[in-house]
């Protein structure tokens, strides 16, 4: 087997005394600011995806006042026209605005990529936890559904997962829950294995004997030492998987799979038969592939940074 | 270790057997089915679908049609497709060859790009250079490969009349024509799976660079070149390995948005094309083969691991 290796920090108990002290020591700053200015200062790279993330975010949830123009009703007159002053990124073959679309289009990258990254991490803390403390029988028949479930080809799992439950009237706002929802299923698999092995690491711990002993209940040792140890691993993998999830959104959204139209996924508006327009219309192949790009980037960039930050393993590989 | 590799290769076929099932079971849930999309052109009556159902066996229970088909497995027998009643192992035979040479040369190029720059960015750490690479990496991870695909088909056929031939030529027909149509996906395959191989190249050579032995190779004079590459990256390069079995899940999404997007005829594509004519068979059979070939890359994996590393031991 795979050597994993985990650290187990002391109960949160024991830790909690020292920066309280620290803090009666030092004279009262505004804590977050600070803590964000540094970790600008430490991580640049960081800092600029955090950037591009909260743009993104803001985007997303003023998309009504941002966006000039609505994303379904095109103008005739207005067809396939370029970048000008009146349509910053030009218009599509039914003579939409491609900068509102691409505006409103952030709403589905940001809601499918959260929610996905909550529905995966959520059921992948809770089978990991369960199949690693338990151990057992449990852990046995789970481990090999899980092996078949990551063996399962994930493009294909997500397109059959989206198209059974898509009906012919699903409501935008409903494709949105089950793409999320899907995306959510497939990465758990995976990430449940993570989490099964970060508790595997500390479940022997003599921490969790002595809760044991002075008669923890399973559920108590759970809640009170096995979580908060394991934290740093599952939000490293949330941080991780958001851009992941994003991108796997549009690859879906561009086979066809994904969000349906008029919604204006950014993978979609690269696929179907706008697709025939590219030639005598290039922005329109240009703008929302950029989209997805600077997107992800922020994501993996602000992630990556986070890592660093709240994996203690890590810290090693900087030169201090 | 035989016992080992005897127990991995038994827990593969629960796991075949998972994987079999789960598509049987989802491909039939999918809305319609390949009689429906065969005969909406034609005006048919509802019992000239039915006489075709029950032709083809469709109109059999769910457990009779998997019994019927895995026996069929069993046997070596991959079935009829349901559309054109052609052997499915024929389709395969000429299919699989494309996809695994787009597969293979993109692994190839992701190497060629991820080693040397993960190396390089590891030993200028915290540099310019080193920040660049690393972005570098991480827009590699972000840009998606069907955006990709679009753009090398759309910009070139703008600014230089050039399209990618549309019929495909096999390897064994003409080796030069068919690299050259090979090469821009498998670039772009490449591409994608390098920005996370570059990055642990780049995590794994820090690592390594901080031992004891490099300071020793250093510190009896050899010079850093070889320091660097007989003793750092052959080290770093073990766990890098490892990541090749994760990879295969982005190599075969690669494969069936880039076999599409270029017109290859290769697995992927005909996975795709399956999968919206409903052709049960076909969707399972491929599904098969690409989670046995994902189980099996996992554990040729494990055991090189082993193999590279003596430290390493499976009882």
């Amino acid at each position: 087997m795979r050597i994993e290796q985990q650290k187990g920090r002391a109960p949160n108990g024991l830790t909690a005394a020292a920066p309280q002290a620290r803090a009666r020591l030092q004279p009262e700053r505004p804590r977050p600011a600070r803590a964000l200015w540094h970790f600008a200062r430490r991580k640049p790279l960081g800092a600029a995806g955090g950037l591009l993330v909260l743009v993104l975010i803001i985007t997303a949830l003023f998309a009504d006042i941002i966006a000039p123009y609505a994303y379904d009703v095109g103008q005739g007159v207005e067809r396939l026209k370029g970048p000008s002053l009146r349509h910053l990124f030009g218009t599509d073959n039914l003579g939409r605005d491609l900068f509102s679309r691409i505006v409103y289009g952030s709403r589905i990258s940001i809601a499918v990529g959260f929610g996905a990254v909550l529905v995966g991490t959520g059921l992948a803390t809770l089978i990991g936890v369960v199949s690693g403390y338990f151990g057992g029988a449990f852990d046995l028949i789970f481990q090999r559904l899980i092996d078949a479930w990551v063996a399962f080809p994930a493009i294909i799992l997500l397109a059959c997962l989206v198209t059974i439950s898509t009906t012919r009237d699903t409501s935008p706002t409903t494709s949105i829950a089950i793409v999320a929802l899907a995306l959510g299923l497939v990465v758990a698999g995976g990430s449940s294995r993570v989490v099964r092995s970060a508790v595997l690491g500390i479940r022997d711990m003599p921490y969790i004997e002595a809760a044991r002993c002075t008669g923890c209940s399973d559920l108590r040792i759970i809640r009170r030492y096995i979580l908060p140890n394991i934290l740093a691993p599952v939000l490293i993998l949330a941080t991780v998987q958001l851009g992941g999830a994003i991108l796997a959104e549009s690859t879906l959204s561009f086979l066809g799979f994904g969000v349906k139209p008029p919604m204006p996924a950014w993978g979609s508006m690269l696929a179907g038969s706008g697709r025939q327009y590219f030639l005598v219309a290039p922005w329109l192949a240009i703008w929302p592939g950029l989209a997805i790009s600077l997107a992800v980037f922020g994501f993996n960039m602000l992630g990556d940074a986070l890592r660093d930050v709240l994996d203690p393993r890590l810290r090693g590989s900087q030169r201090k | 270790m035989q016992r080992y590799i005897l127990r991995r290769l038994l827990l593969t076929i629960p796991a075949l057997l998972g994987v079999t099932i789960l598509v049987s079971a989802m491909v039939r849930l999918l809305p319609g089915d390949a009689v429906a999309l065969m005969l909406q052109e034609y005006n048919s009556y509802a019992q000239d679908a039915e006489d075709l159902r029950a032709r083809l066996g469709l109109n059999k229970p769910f457990h009779v049609q998997y019994l019927d088909w895995i026996g069929g497995i069993a046997r070596g027998d991959l079935g009829n497709s349901l559309r054109d009643q052609t052997p499915i192992r024929d389709e395969l035979a000429t299919r699989l060859p494309v996809t695994l040479e787009l597969g293979l040369l993109g692994l190839l190029i992701s190497l060629l790009i991820a080693i040397p720059l993960g190396v390089y960015s590891a030993v200028r750490q915290d540099t310019i250079s080193d920040y660049l690479a690393r972005s570098g990496a991480i827009a590699m991870l972000a840009i998606p490969g069907f955006w990709f695909g679009t753009l090398a088909i759309t910009l070139p056929a703008l600014w230089f009349k050039w399209t990618p031939p549309l019929r495909y030529t096999r390897l064994s027909e003409d080796p030069g024509k068919n690299l050259g149509q090979m090469i821009l996906p498998a670039v772009i395959l490449g591409i994608g799976l390098s920005g996370s191989l570059m990055r642990l190249t780049r995590a794994q050579m820090l690592e390594v660079l901080r031992q004891d032995y490099i300071r020793t190779s250093r510190a009896k004079g050899l010079n850093e070149r070889a320091t660097i590459f007989r003793h750092a990256l052959r080290n770093a390069i073990i766990p890098i390995i490892t990541l090749l079995g994760l990879q295969m899940a982005v190599l075969i999404g690669g494969a069936v948005v880039l076999e599409s997007i270029f017109v290859l005829p290769g697995m992927g594509r005909y996975l795709l094309e399956s999968l919206n004519s409903r052709d049960y068979p076909v969707v399972q059979a491929i599904v098969l083969i690409f989670a046995s070939m994902i189980i099996m890359v996992n554990l040729v994996v494990d055991l090189m691991y082993a193999w590279l590393d003596p430290r390493i031991r499976y009882s």
